[in-house]
């Protein structure tokens, strides 16, 4: 027991990453443990998202992983210069997961996946210094994965399937930096649109020269979740008597990359209680340009530039498989911000960070088991700024010292038939 | 394993317990400063500027923005203490203007908005509701006294209600003075200021030039009692009234700042309406030079007779021509010719400066009936609505004598000096804030641009909450630099502009 908790200690003085803009990785209590490596891990269903290529190796006809986590997220500001402090009350975040694999033969396995890769939940003091920009914002986006995986050689495997996504979107902000009504509560507007619909694509491959090394690499296309006319509503609130007619109530359009991503990796199966895995993580960011939104009334057109930049992650993660009941984790990512100097926008701040992760599995029996895991998510404090709001034709900057922290936790159950 | 679970539990609470920590957090003591000044009793003397005066009045929201209580707000990171302004919890309609035995004082109407079906200014349509007999008798730590000139602060009986209907009380003190016999500097000192602004001496010239020079110039005559209100202060006056302001502001050791007073051309009252905003085709360029052939004819004739300089002749000839041109005035200035039937008239030229109220007269009929009597053409433009290169001249005199003053009895004093000419003078061309915003002092002109970036208050003389953040910012820049503080700045952009009704 003692030993156990060491370990856990350990993992934990280690450090694992979460993710940049507003990727949410929690796509799985076993991998996430391992520093959210797996794309060359095969352990449980959880593979149908880490690297569908790997389902087929799974031992048993059935696999069933799903779960659960809660994100506590926090951010301060300060700006020195003007004495503003603020820190975000964000509601937590609630991610989660579901896959199943089927093996339909020796060669072939069929398998569904559900998970929440993408999604924001921030939460300013309303009003505060930069309410220009936003007070809050929530983004949700489901994806539902039917995926096949299979062996091309005893060594060699790939795996894929189409995705549908459905998302939503609620956020608000206020109109300028000082517009007011008469009793001088501030303008301002919320968008919201749910249901939207997208649809994209994963593929994977895993290779493995020798019994205790696979190496693995899987592809997640780009999806652009576009809010057409009709899907979601703009409601403008506290304008001034004057100006109210011009803002009336409507709908929008708008659109948001969910970025593309790109990852390969390796584990290395040291002996029969240790196992190692090393992913790297390319996340395509510059599909990012600006996040417009087009009103129809006299809100017009608004630009928001945001020219993110291609991101890394980088992850470690170990297993030691401690007893015959109990296998604890512990991983650590370096996560990379997308954001650029300048642009740095309150409604997803992000600031590189380092994540550590741990985890156990709890096997109740030879088929159920629980899974739990722990994320900690730490930025350094930057100072920064977005310099791209425009307020009569002039680029205005807001800007001052950021700190930002997340903790991840979570509980699920595998099932093995 | 149970146990294993709880210890899991409290290290994941130990972790969460750790919410984001700046290294340096500002709220931590020590990153903010008073220096060698000391701010726990901050208290301002000046005038309607002073006060949060703002189109056209002090009304209950607008005050709250008035720059010494933005001051105080940044104050209290570095000690600064509660700062008191007059009570306007009976401004029930936020409109301002003064009720006296509940009738509305004459020339204290409530504050001007846009209203949006008309295009223009116009005075709030609602009952004022402050009863200026409902007397406060309390000192605050804000005593700007809208309308005050230097000496108006050292005066008894300046907020005494029975000297209201003579003219010799202001209804803004009336409502605080802590007695019918006190002064607003004795009422100042009785707070004990361990820091103070003083910024006066803008009504000792302004009243002056807003009136369009209808006063006079009283250089040289130190009997205030025989002043008119439209008159310009002697500098002699304003240097003695100066030096006693500070005496008894520093009497306690106080430390303070004062402020410069800002030219004519800086504000929108002044450099609104161009000197030649009257557009012409060809034909009524001649039809309305017809009309004053005569005149011009006359004015030869008293150059013929060594009665008018051939110079002063070619001033006053009357002339239009297709495009933008002069207004026709009455200049009193000019060579007095009434003896033979002709006016005092001249057309403005790039060096007079018409008053913001002439937009609205310049260009309308003297007489319905007559469609020749239109003002600024047909009809001259009366004194009082232009300030003319002449009046100009006598109030930059004034200002540059006052100017010198509160330097020199700052310098004297050792007390920081916040330029606002300057500052004023920079918004003529566009003063940039830190945060990339441009601002300058045009009047609002109803743009949408306009409602984020305007400084200025409908008034056209005095800022706007916007404006008047801009004001404190460099009060507290100033005040940074001569005291070794580090008080936070102020972002004008956050402070509300011109408020637009649908109707009024």
């Amino acid at each position: 027991m003692k030993k156990l908790l060491l370990v856990l200690t350990m993992a934990f003085s280690a450090s694992v990453m979460y993710a940049g803009g507003y990727r949410v990785g929690v796509q799985g209590h076993k991998q996430l443990a391992m520093g959210h490596t797996g794309v060359a891990v095969v352990t449980s269903a959880e593979s149908a998202f880490f690297n569908p290529a790997g389902l087929v190796y799974l031992d048993g006809e059935l696999n069933v992983s799903v779960g659960a986590a809660v994100i506590l997220s926090n951010t301060t500001y300060q700006n020195r210069e003007f004495g503003y402090s603020a820190e975000s009350d964000n509601p937590i975040g609630t991610p989660f997961y579901a896959y199943g694999s089927y093996k339909i033969n020796d060669w072939l396995s069929a398998g569904l996946a559900v998970y929440t890769p993408y999604g924001s939940r921030v939460t300013w003091p309303t009003d505060w210094e930069g309410s220009h920009l936003v007070n809050d914002i929530e983004l949700s986006a489901v994806f539902v994965q039917p995926t096949l995986s299979i062996k091309l050689t005893d060594n060699f495997s790939i795996g894929g399937g189409p995705i549908y996504v459905t998302g939503a979107v609620n956020f608000n902000r206020n109109l300028s930096r000082s517009l007011t009504d008469e009793a001088g509560n501030r303008s301002n507007v919320t968008v919201d649109a749910s249901g939207i619909n997208a649809w994209g694509y994963t593929i994977g491959a895993m290779f493995r020269p020798t019994e205790d090394i696979i190496l693995g690499f899987n592809y997640r296309s780009k999806i652009e979740m576009e809010v057409e006319r009709g899907d979601g509503t703009a409601d403008f609130e506290n304008l001034p008597a004057a100006l109210a007619p011009g803002f009336a109530d409507g709908d929008f359009t708008s659109s948001l990359p969910l970025p593309a991503e790109l990852t390969f990796g390796a584990s290395y199966e040291v002996s029969d209680k240790w196992l190692v895995a090393f992913d790297y993580t390319r996340t395509f960011w510059d599909a990012y340009e600006s996040l417009d939104v087009q009103f129809f009334n006299d809100a017009g057109l608004s630009r928001n530039p945001r020219n993110y930049k291609n991101s890394s992650i980088y992850k470690i993660g170990a297993q030691y498989v401690a007893t015959q009941k109990v296998t604890v984790r512990g991983g650590f990512y370096y996560d990379e911000s997308p954001t650029r100097d300048g642009f740095f926008a309150p409604e997803t701040p992000r600031p590189d960070s380092v994540n550590f992760t741990a985890g156990f599995t709890y096997n109740l029996n030879s088929r159920w088991a629980i899974d739990a895991s722990v994320l900690y998510v730490h930025s350094s404090e930057t100072e920064n700024s977005y310099d791209s709001f425009v307020e009569a034709g002039q680029a205005i900057s807001f800007g001052g010292d950021y700190k930002s922290n997340a903790f991840v936790a979570g509980i699920g159950v595998s099932y093995k038939l | 394993m149970k146990k294993n679970i709880k210890y899991l539990a409290i290290l994941a609470l130990g972790l969460f317990a750790c919410e984001p920590e700046f290294d340096n957090p500002i709220d931590e003591s020590g990153t903010y400063t008073s220096g060698s000044a000391d701010f726990s009793t901050f208290v301002a003397v000046g005038n309607s500027l002073t006060a949060g005066f703002m189109d056209g009045t002090v009304f209950r929201s607008g005050q709250q923005n008035s720059f010494p209580n933005i001051m105080a707000e940044q104050f209290a990171f570095a000690g600064g203490g509660t700062f008191t302004q007059p009570s306007y919890d009976d401004d029930v309609n936020d409109s301002g203007g003064f009720l006296l035995a509940g009738s509305p004082i004459p020339g204290f109407d409530t504050r001007l908005v846009i209203d949006a079906s008309e295009g223009g200014p116009e005075n709030l349509n609602v009952m004022p509701t402050m009863e200026v007999s409902n007397l406060q008798a309390t000192a605050y730590n804000n005593m700007g006294i809208p309308g005050a000139k230097s000496f108006h602060l050292g005066f008894p009986g300046y907020g005494d209600i029975a000297n209201l209907a003579i003219g010799a009380a202001n209804p803004y003190y009336v409502r605080h003075a802590t007695s019918p016999t006190a002064t607003v500097i004795g009422d100042a000192t009785s707070l004990d200021p361990t820091f103070f602004a003083l910024w006066i001496g803008n009504n000792d010239i302004l009243a002056f030039a807003t009136s369009g020079g209808t006063g006079v110039d009283q250089t040289g005559n130190p009997n205030v009692l025989s002043y008119g209100f439209n008159d310009i202060t002697d500098p002699g006056v304003f240097a003695f009234t100066y030096q006693a302001l500070i005496d008894a502001l520093t009497a306690n050791g106080a430390k303070g700042i004062v402020a410069t007073l800002p030219d004519v051309t800086s504000i929108p009252y002044f450099t609104t309406v161009p000197f030649n905003p009257i557009p012409m085709d060809a034909a009524t360029a001649a039809f309305a030079n017809n009309a004053y052939m005569t005149y011009n004819g006359g004015l030869q004739f008293a150059v013929g007779n060594g009665l008018l300089s051939a110079a002063e002749a070619a001033q006053r000839a009357i002339s239009f021509s297709a495009g933008q041109n002069s207004v026709v005035i009455i200049d009193e200035d000019l060579t007095d010719l009434s003896g033979f039937g002709i006016p005092s008239l001249r057309q403005t030229t790039i060096n007079d400066l018409l008053v913001l109220p002439s937009s609205g007269i310049i260009g309308t009929l003297a007489n319905q009936a007559d469609p020749t009597s239109v003002i600024g053409v047909g009809v001259p433009l009366t004194d009082n609505l232009v300030l003319t290169e002449t009046e100009i001249q006598l109030v930059r005199t004034a200002r540059t004598a006052y100017n010198t003053t509160i330097t020199t009895i700052a310098a004297a004093n050792d007390l920081a000096v916040v330029d606002m000419a300057a500052v004023l003078e920079q918004l003529v061309s566009g003063l940039r804030t830190s945060d990339g915003q441009i601002y300058t002092n045009n009047y609002f002109d109803g743009s949408s641009d306009a409602l984020s970036t305007a400084v200025f208050s409908l008034d056209g003389v005095h800022p706007n909450s916007r404006g008047y953040a801009i004001v404190a910012d460099e009060f507290i820049r100033t005040i940074n630099e001569k005291y070794g503080a580090n008080v936070p700045r102020v972002t004008a952009g956050y402070y509300p502009g011109v408020t637009v009704v649908p109707t009024n």
